[in-house]
């Protein structure tokens, strides 16, 4: 099956400063995202995320190296039918009231007025807005304003959805709710490209990801194959610990023991420290509270790309 | 076709809603109907003086519309980032330039129209000057606006809306002066200044072309060949700039 999205050797220049000197902001970026995958694209702030997706809907040209998203070249207007995009901090004509608003982009996506009739309450119900419909858009709070960003890329049935930054500027159950919205449509079938850099919300959520540092593309692949299954460290809880065994476990520690609460939690470095620590408590007469294996998590990830981008 | 007619018509639903249309038009009919003032105190002429006015009023407000209003229709979009979703659907930067220069020119035929309306109702009801000859001068006057939207759409694609309108503002004066630029490149030696003179003379719109109001207010003759050509030179002319424009707008980056 043919990919989605498939860019290779992107390059984005912009001209800065007065005298316009070349600054590199995206380098030489290949990757793919295959149909039906929900992919995470990561990075902190002024990684290219944004570019990365201006580029995938022509909005930009590419200094050098090519794409195609649905089939079609980079910005094609076609394959722009068949995509549904939500931009990082959307602004819309305030003028408007959240339905119109709806049925402009419709008519732009030429989505029959018939289909255009239901979709848009029901589209304004499914992102929480069927109160505010008629309420023109200048009183959305920045939430509201999000949620309608969600609805008009919703219209026209897209194949593709991109989203950048879907999260932005919305409170916990909003937050939710976007989350849940992601897996609806990746369990309708959609193929979802959306960019982050609220990394919880991505291992809930995403099959793939890809982390951009600098520009540069560091890592990618199913979350599963970056997180691993090794077992980086595990946290040994107990009670009651005599000064001594304290002091020969906390030796075995990756790092310093913490208190809390009469309670003593170690970080031990692998199964073989903590058979020894185990002994060592056992016989000391301590009481076990906890055995917590630690994996690494996407944040770990993240940092590392993080660190090696910037060297 | 029907993607730039939603986008003139979401062009005419925002020019319609902006408070500042209201004043233009509002200011526009106030001094048209100041001209009845001025006709107390002439003796003779009073036609003259309502026709004049009227004619200079609807180009001054007309031209007011096509450049404040204009060159916010596409640089906010731009600035605001509205531009993100709207190009990211299926619209073609040709087609979104095509539908915000068709809004401006139906937002500037309805308060042309207006204005146009006040002055024929005020030279009926005041001299009995009406002619048809008015609706013709209005018509001119629309063309010209037209070339000059089309003038101040291609500035904002690529510079700010400040400098846009003092771009637009100028080519207007030049343009209406355009044909002393000829005049200057043959009554000074220098060959350089010549041609920099026929130059411009050239490259910018003969606007003054568009001007009927001295055939219109003295009851001159005008040539039927003359306005032929002068029509579809405007036409051809708004169609150029717009062009030039959307080449422009092709190449732009939205960062």
């Amino acid at each position: 099956m043919d990919p989605i999205i498939q860019i290779e050797g992107l390059c984005k220049d912009y001209r800065v400063g007065f005298l316009g000197r070349r600054a590199r902001v995206l380098s030489d970026l290949s990757l793919e995202v295959r149909a039906g995958e929900t992919f995470g694209y990561l990075g902190p702030n002024g990684a290219g995320k944004s570019t990365t997706i201006k580029l995938l809907l022509g909005l930009i040209q590419p200094t050098s190296g090519a794409g195609r998203v649905l089939g079609r070249p980079l910005g094609d207007a076609s394959a722009r039918g068949r995509i549904g995009f939500l931009p990082e901090n959307p602004s819309f004509y305030e003028y408007l009231t959240g339905q119109e608003f709806l049925t402009y982009c419709g008519r732009l996506l030429e989505v029959p007025r018939g289909v255009l009739r239901e979709q848009v309450p029901a589209l304004l119900t499914e992102v929480g807005l069927d109160q505010a419909a008629r309420q023109q858009i200048r009183k959305y709070s920045k939430g509201m304003v999000q949620r309608l960003g969600l609805a008009q890329a919703l219209l026209g049935d897209p194949r593709l959805l991109i989203l950048d930054e879907p999260m932005s500027g919305l409170d916990p159950i909003g937050r939710k709710e976007v989350r849940d919205l992601i897996l609806r449509q990746r369990a309708a079938g959609r193929t979802v490209f959306f960019s982050t850099h609220i990394l919880p919300d991505v291992e809930m959520v995403c099959d793939r990801v890809g982390i951009l540092v600098r520009g540069r593309l560091m890592k990618s692949g199913p979350i599963h194959t970056l997180l691993g299954d090794q077992v980086e460290s595990i946290e040994l809880t107990v009670t009651t610990v005599p000064p001594e065994a304290f002091g020969a476990v906390e030796r075995l520690a990756a790092s310093p023991a913490l208190l809390q609460e009469g309670r003593v939690m170690f970080r031990l470095p692998g199964e073989a420290a903590l058979d020894a620590a185990l002994a060592i408590l056992v016989a000391a007469k301590s009481r076990v509270v906890s055995v917590v294996p630690q994996r690494r998590n996407l944040e770990d990830i993240f940092l590392e790309a993080s660190r090696e981008g910037q060297t | 076709m029907s993607r730039v007619l939603t986008i003139a018509n979401m062009a005419f639903t925002e020019t319609v809603r902006d408070k500042i249309l209201y004043s233009i038009l509002v200011f526009a009919l106030a001094m048209i109907g100041s001209s009845t003032i001025l006709v107390t105190l002439s003796v003779g002429g009073e036609g003259r003086i309502v026709k004049d006015l009227g004619l200079a009023c609807i180009t001054l407000f007309g031209l007011f519309i096509a450049v404040f209003i204009g060159i916010n229709l596409v640089s906010r979009e731009i600035e605001r980032r509205t531009i993100f979703s709207l190009l990211s659907k299926p619209v073609r930067r040709a087609e979104f330039l095509v539908g915000k220069f068709l809004g401006l020119g139906l937002t500037l035929a309805v308060n042309i129209g207006v204005m146009a309306a006040g002055l024929l109702v005020l030279a009926w009801v005041l001299e009995d000057h009406w002619t048809p000859r008015i609706l013709l001068g209005v018509g001119f006057t629309f063309l010209e606006l037209l070339i000059l939207t089309a003038t101040a759409i291609l500035f904002s694609t690529f510079s700010t809306p400040t400098l846009s309108a003092i771009y637009t503002l100028l080519v207007f004066v030049i343009g209406r002066l355009s044909a002393d630029l000829m005049t200057f490149a043959a009554q000074f030696g220098g060959a350089s200044l010549k041609a920099t003179a026929v130059g411009l003379y050239y490259l910018l719109p003969n606007l003054s072309r568009f001007n009927l109001s001295g055939a219109v207010v003295n009851d001159l003759p005008l040539d039927s060949g003359t306005l032929a050509l002068t029509a579809i030179y405007g036409t051809l002319y708004a169609a150029g700039i717009l062009s030039i424009a959307i080449a422009v707008f092709q190449r732009r980056d939205f960062r």
